[in-house]
């Protein structure tokens, strides 16, 4: 213990989160004129100071360098390779969650499953940018993008085209996909940062083209979409010309709260369906040639393996899963407008695939409910959202750059009865 | 108006706006020559400095210091100084400790303090637009033909400082030893470190003057324009960040030759094409940079090492 030290550092610290606080905390500005809020400015110094006092105490003892270095192995953290037809507790338990899911929005109010189908929404975006990121590498700051092509397709094609819901579906999911390939050709040859950056710009291209060509997207005033339609039953009281409303068909009621109970179910069927594909992607050549460029490009070419071809396959089945993801988004509001889709929404996204963890399906899953419920359970809470989630992203750099859940994956064949090790860790949850 | 007058109105304008990018983009372009990494949080420190200016201000005329020069001096060197430590506090928090992690995670980090340095500020000075009074006022007009054109003080003063900011840092990067230091690391941060340099301090340094620069810029756009926002350091950020790319990111000239550049690239776009879409000339002037031409007007060819 030296405690000289530790106050030494801690009272650096005091210092300078007194420089950095001080101004923006103490002195708000009032119009011209400012006014003074010490205490604030007090407890936050105070704050690091304490902190950064006992952090150096524990940091110079034996058990605390102990404590610290776990961190420092989570950091390197390399991917747990599981052996193959072994069913973990969650994988025996999916029917069940998918059931009770299913069966949820008839039992909970028009509010929550709205919420609910936005968060089923961000479970489809942060898959699709969990293949992008979390699988192939490639930092994808225009995800966005997709996603408005796919609500604008909803939108813009009933408008223009008079297409549906359900060929807007395939539609949209092929021309985000299309939009994927366009971007992605010329760009995925260079290095990921500059990627990230192209990304950025095409996203941000794409929300001013929306709001800016008021004669074909009527600007930021928006557009309406259409809503779904089971069968060309509408859900509405009184149907469009040579339409069935759904409650006249089956001799119901009529309950504004149907229309929303059908999207929910629509959006978990893709979730579940966006899922298993994840499931089988990672385990066909294509899923292991994304990891693998992901961990280590170089080696990947020098087999052989054709980088770009591998990246824009990754690139395009995320937008494909954003345009979807769209769709289901534009068909719930009934109304699209551009202010949807500004950066802040990419960056959400990424908020989730970072906290869920990088490749992890489950975590991703979680995360996206965690991010879009937990706003909305504690509203005092959403004030501070996205402070929260910035913390968050440096934190979880800091300490567990694979996300809180890592990514295990199967061994191709069984490596029992060689003598080989086996590192199987059963119950955790697959990746 | 006369055309030639529309033209060389918007190059006085283009100049103006490309000084203030050719300032933010020193910190995107000596960050990425040192560390090879994009500093996503910069655009934002440039709002903290656009707020630490109007706060500097305001105290300054709460002390009853009313001298133009004082003021616009002390302003400028408390906003460079406490945006320095931003610079600096930021390096050490949120991306030393990512120094040998995987290749995503600074740039995630990154975005993280991007957010944090919004929000941060957002909360604690509200989310309405803030504004100064007008400190300079006049212009001097330049007759051409039957038309004319003009210059106002406050462009002027960007301008000049603008070139002062950069021909000091020019000077200290060529000829000074910390300036030889930041190129050493710059070519081998290994070697450097081997050869006696502490590395670790030089990229410190690099962020503290980064942060410095666009705290500069900061001060003179918000002397200029006047209003401001939680969320005014995006937009200007990536143009900065386009103007490092186009110059060759990197280097450090480059970057204030794409400032100028890009400023006056836009400057013409939006005066003599249309208003509306000059971001998304700005946008699309860096994926087409990107694309055809990633190391830029200056910049070397990356070669990849195994």
């Amino acid at each position: 213990m030296n405690i000289k030290h530790s106050f030494l550092d801690a009272f650096v610290a005091a210092i300078l989160a007194t420089i950095v606080f001080g101004p923006i905390m103490g002195i708000v500005l009032d119009g011209y004129s400012f006014n003074l809020d010490v205490p604030r400015v007090a407890i936050i110094v105070g704050i690091i100071f304490v902190g950064r006092f006992v952090f150096q105490l524990t940091i110079s003892t034996q058990g605390g360098r102990d404590f610290f270095q776990q961190f420092e192995k989570g950091r390197a953290g390399s991917i747990e390779v599981t052996d193959p037809g072994i069913k973990t507790v969650l994988a025996k338990a999916i029917p069940f969650i998918m059931l009770a899911a299913a069966i949820l929005p008839f039992f909970i109010g028009k509010y929550w499953i709205t919420i609910l189908i936005l968060a089923y929404i961000y479970i489809l975006l942060g898959l699709g940018l969990n293949i992008v990121v979390g699988l192939a590498g490639l930092l994808d700051l225009g995800f966005v993008a997709f996603y408005a092509i796919g609500a604008y397709g909803l939108a813009l094609g009933s408008e223009y085209l008079g297409i549906g819901f359900w060929i807007a579906l395939p539609m949209s999911a092929i021309l985000a996909a299309s939009f994927g390939a366009i971007l992605g050709f010329p760009v995925l040859r260079m290095h990921g940062d500059y990627l990230a950056i192209v990304t950025l710009g095409f996203g941000e291209i794409i929300r001013l083209v929306l709001n800016n060509w008021s004669a074909f997207t009527h600007g930021p005033n928006g557009a309406s979409a259409p809503p779904a339609t089971l069968f060309n039953l509408e859900f509405k009281r009184t149907a469009a010309e040579g339409y069935t409303p759904f409650h006249e068909f089956f001799n119901i009621d009529y309950n504004s709260t149907h229309r929303y109970i059908f999207i929910y179910l629509l959006v978990l069927i893709a979730v579940a369906f966006a899922l298993r594909l994840k499931h089988r992607l990672v385990k066909m050549p294509i899923g292991r040639a994304w990891e693998a460029l992901r961990e280590n490009e170089i080696a990947c070419r020098s087999l052989g393996m054709n980088h770009v071809t591998i990246k824009l396959s990754a690139f395009m089945m995320g937008a494909a899963i954003a345009g979807v993801a769209g769709v289901f988004f534009a068909a719930k509001d009934g109304f699209v407008n551009p202010a949807s889709f500004s950066f802040i929404e990419s960056a959400l996204i990424l908020a989730i695939v970072v906290l869920g963890g990088l490749g992890s399906t489950v975590g991703v899953v979680i995360a996206a409910l965690l991010v879009i419920l937990i706003p909305e359970v504690m509203r005092e809470f959403s004030e501070y959202r996205y402070l929260v989630f910035g913390l968050l992203m440096v934190i979880m750099m800091i300490i567990r750059p694979r996300g809180l859940i890592t990514i295990k994956r199967d061994r191709k064949f069984s490596t029992k009865g060689e003598g080989a090790v086996v590192e199987t860790k059963q119950g955790e949850g697959a990746a | 108006m006369d055309s030639l007058a529309i033209i060389l109105q918007q190059l006085v304008n283009g100049l103006t706006l490309g000084s203030v990018y050719g300032l933010i983009a020193i910190g995107y372009t000596m960050v990425y020559g040192i560390i090879g990494m994009i500093n996503f949080a910069h655009g934002d420190l440039y709002m903290v400095s656009a707020y630490l200016t109007a706060i500097f201000l305001a105290l300054l005329s709460f002390f009853g210091i009313d001298s133009l020069p004082v003021v616009l001096f002390l302003t400028l060197l408390g906003t460079m100084a406490i945006t320095g430590v931003y610079g600096w506090v930021i390096e050490r928090v949120a991306y030393r400790p990512l120094r040998n992690s995987t290749r995503l995670a600074p740039l995630i980090s990154a975005i993280g303090i991007s957010f944090v340095l919004q929000e941060y500020v957002r909360i604690n000075q509200g989310s309405n637009d803030q504004g100064i009074p007008a400190l300079l006022f006049g212009a001097v007009r330049v007759p051409v033909g039957n038309d004319f054109f003009q210059i106002t003080y406050s462009q002027i003063l960007i301008i000049v400082v603008s070139l002062l900011g950069m021909g000091l840092l020019t000077y200290v990067i060529q000829k000074t030893e910390l300036g030889r230091q930041c190129r050493a690391t710059q070519m081998d941060r290994k070697m450097s470190g081997i050869l006696g340099i502490h590395t670790d301090r030089i990229i410190s340094t690099v962020f503290v003057i980064g942060a410095a620069m666009g705290a500069v810029a900061g001060v003179l756009v918000t002397l200029n324009y006047g209003s401001f926002n939680f969320s005014s350091g995006f937009i200007i950020g990536i143009k900065a960040f386009t103007a490092a790319v186009l110059g060759g990111i990197g280097s450090l000239p480059g970057a204030m030759l794409g400032g100028i550049v890009l400023g006056m690239a836009e400057s013409l776009f939006s005066g003599l094409v249309n208003t509306d879409y000059k971001d998304v000339f700005a946008f699309g002037l860096l994926v087409t940079v990107m694309i055809f031409k990633p190391s830029g007007l200056l910049g070397k060819p990356a070669v990849e090492k195994v």
